[in-house]
């Protein structure tokens, strides 16, 4: 189990790599309109089943909401 | 008669903008956006564990929009700039709404980090559309490190205040190399029109529309609103005068 942060909660968390993070949570990670970040860098769709993650990583998984 | 819109080289059918918050629920929504004949729609990118509306926002949007993802609500340039990157990559455009928040009660724009970070986005290949105050020294910054257009406040976000320094709006217009957008603190129709007599190529709405009491009908208005702004300033006024100039012939008058 690593310590990670994810969307600004800390949880521990047993995945290895952001795939698998999203199917832990339940998001299917072929659905459109995602964007994940690590550390403040963008990683990009292609990349999730290979992009390892490390304790103390934080993560954002955003997607487009209402706004003006 | 034509009258091209164009922001980055692309034509835009029209000339209001509208937002997605605020809105009772979504069919409303969805309703008030077809009403306002608007093609440019914008979103805010926020983290999936927030609640609100049930579903995809831009599944329930069907293609029909060109969509202007936003960075509401960041005070720093380094989370404006991730937010971008992030939009860019959920949205698969590089259009942005940029704004940059240096206070918290009136929401007005950090002018200093925005200037910054619309010049890093810039040179990341974004379109900037920025949100920035009526000042046309921030304006002429903000074109000058290639934003694609200008977006200043008529008044304070949600304010319903409507233009608060009609006099700066027609400056900034004047003068600007790109694009004029008039966003935020519109409240009413004759607001919008206003912008867009004054010079302004488009109009932002949100809240006017979402929050008014019918926000359908407000919608159907602000587009009456613009085009008939649009129509007058293309169309040129007559000049404000101190005296009365009569309308009708002075000669042939009876009795005279």
């Amino acid at each position: 189990m690593i310590r990670l942060r994810i969307n600004g909660v800390e949880e521990d968390s047993a995945v290895g790599t952001i795939a698998e993070l999203l199917a832990e949570r339940g998001i299917d990670p072929s659905a459109r309109f995602l964007a994940v970040a690590v550390n403040g860098a963008v990683i990009r769709r292609a990349e999730w089943p290979e992009a390892s993650l490390a304790a103390g990583d934080a993560v954002e998984i955003v997607r487009p909401f209402q706004g003006g | 008669m034509t009258d091209p819109f164009l922001i980055a080289g692309t034509a835009l059918a029209s000339r209001l903008f509208i937002g997605t918050a605020g809105y009772p629920n979504q069919q409303v929504m969805l309703d008030s956006l077809e009403a306002s004949g608007a093609e440019l729609v914008t979103v805010s990118i926020r983290r999936i564990s927030l609640e609100g509306y049930a579903g995809s926002l831009v599944d329930l949007l069907g293609g029909r929009y060109r969509l202007l993802p936003n960075t509401a609500g960041c005070v720093t340039a380094r989370d404006a700039i991730l937010t971008a990157e992030l939009a860019r990559e959920a949205l698969e455009t590089d259009w942005l709404k940029l704004e940059l928040i240096g206070d918290r009660e009136t929401l007005y724009p950090d002018v200093e980090q925005l200037v910054h970070a619309a010049d890093e986005l810039v040179r990341k290949g974004f379109t900037v559309l920025p949100y920035c105050n009526d000042d046309p020294v921030t304006c002429q910054k903000l074109a000058d490190v290639g934003c694609a257009a200008v977006m200043p406040l008529g008044s304070l976000i949600g304010s319903g205040m409507g233009i608060a320094n009609p006099a700066a709006i027609e400056l900034i217009c004047s003068r600007s190399p790109v694009p004029v957008v008039l966003d935020a603190g519109i409240g009413t129709a004759s607001d919008a029109t206003l912008a867009m007599e004054l010079g302004c190529d488009a109009v932002l709405v949100n809240t006017a529309v979402s929050k008014s009491h019918d926000p359908r009908r407000m919608a159907a208005a602000m587009r009456g609103a613009v085009e008939a702004g649009r129509l007058a300033r293309l169309a040129g006024r007559i000049p404000k005068r101190r005296f009365a100039e009569p309308s009708s012939p002075q000669l042939g008058l009876v009795g005279s």
